[in-house]
């Protein structure tokens, strides 16, 4: 699997999208923290975190005797970057004016 | 819940694979020949020693995208100080961002950068931003002001280096 095929895989699935959108809201969470979140065992939890590490959407640190889950979005940015941006960004931003040119005039 | 829990809250994470030597990323970290090219440009000077000075001077694109916007840019746009640097495997510093009056008033926040170079030439590099007590630092350095035009954060600058050591280009703005 490439790096991309990691982070689609990770994003697949629901519980694993609600683990990024707790990290969204507040970083660096234990996986006690995590899991009060959640009505799933610590195993279940801990598996739905390897797969987020792995394709290197969570990375962990050290706190004294804590170890804390970041929510890293730089995959998500390369994505962005590679496809979106490259591809789409000039076609949506043409689009954008035009509507914005058209709503303009429909109040003008 | 926990004191370590609570700092950790105002501390941003950014981990980025690089096929790259550690050296030619702390280059690029470090040497302004580097550091113009992706991002928001830009010419470091650093004294890469503890206590050391660092600071980016202001680039003639910012100014002028500042006067397009009708403020005036200080010379130098962020400053700070080395705390810790161990080519190329990690560098410590402070960093203060004086573009914005806010920002700066937040005063510094610190800035870790670790490289790890592991196996078939990718380096992993990680950057970890401390910014405690620093909420408009922390919204600018997560991306959260990149439709103003203040850019898209620590996630887009090092995908923009990545893109830039990888292929030699960086990405089209």
């Amino acid at each position: 699997m490439t790096d991309d095929d990691h982070v689609f895989r990770a994003l697949a699935d629901p519980t694993r999208r609600f683990l990024l959108d707790l990290l969204y809201e507040r970083d660096g969470r234990t996986l006690t923290q995590l899991e009060s979140e959640l009505e799933m065992t610590r195993f279940g939890v801990m598996k739905h975190l390897r797969v987020l590490e792995d394709a290197g959407l969570v990375v962990t640190r050290r706190s004294g005797r804590e170890k804390l889950h970041f929510l890293n979005p730089v995959p998500i940015r390369l994505i962005h970057d590679r496809w979106i941006d490259k591809y789409t960004e000039r076609r949506v931003s043409a689009l954008v004016e035009l509507k914005h040119e058209l709503e303009k005039e429909d109040t003008a | 819940m926990t004191t370590a829990t609570q700092t950790s809250v105002t501390t941003q994470v950014y981990r980025v694979y690089i096929k790259a030597t550690s050296e030619a990323i702390w280059d690029a970290i470090t040497d302004p020949e580097w550091t113009q090219r992706y991002g928001f440009g830009g010419r470091v000077e650093y004294d890469l020693r503890p206590g050391g000075a660092y600071r980016v001077p202001t680039t003639d694109e910012m100014k002028k995208a500042g006067a397009k916007m009708g403020f005036e840019t200080p010379d130098i746009m962020i400053d700070g100080e080395v705390i810790e640097a161990d080519p190329p495997h990690k560098l410590v510093q402070t960093w203060r961002m004086l573009m914005d009056p806010e920002t700066t008033a937040e005063g510094f926040t610190r800035l870790t950068y670790e490289i790890v170079e592991g196996k078939g030439g990718v380096s992993k590099l990680t950057l970890i931003h401390d910014v405690e007590g620093a909420p408009k630092v922390a919204a600018l350095s997560s991306g959260q002001m990149e439709d103003v035009g203040a850019g898209g954060g620590w996630s887009w600058v090092l995908s923009d280096l990545k893109s830039l050591l990888e292929t030699g280009h960086v990405l089209q703005s």
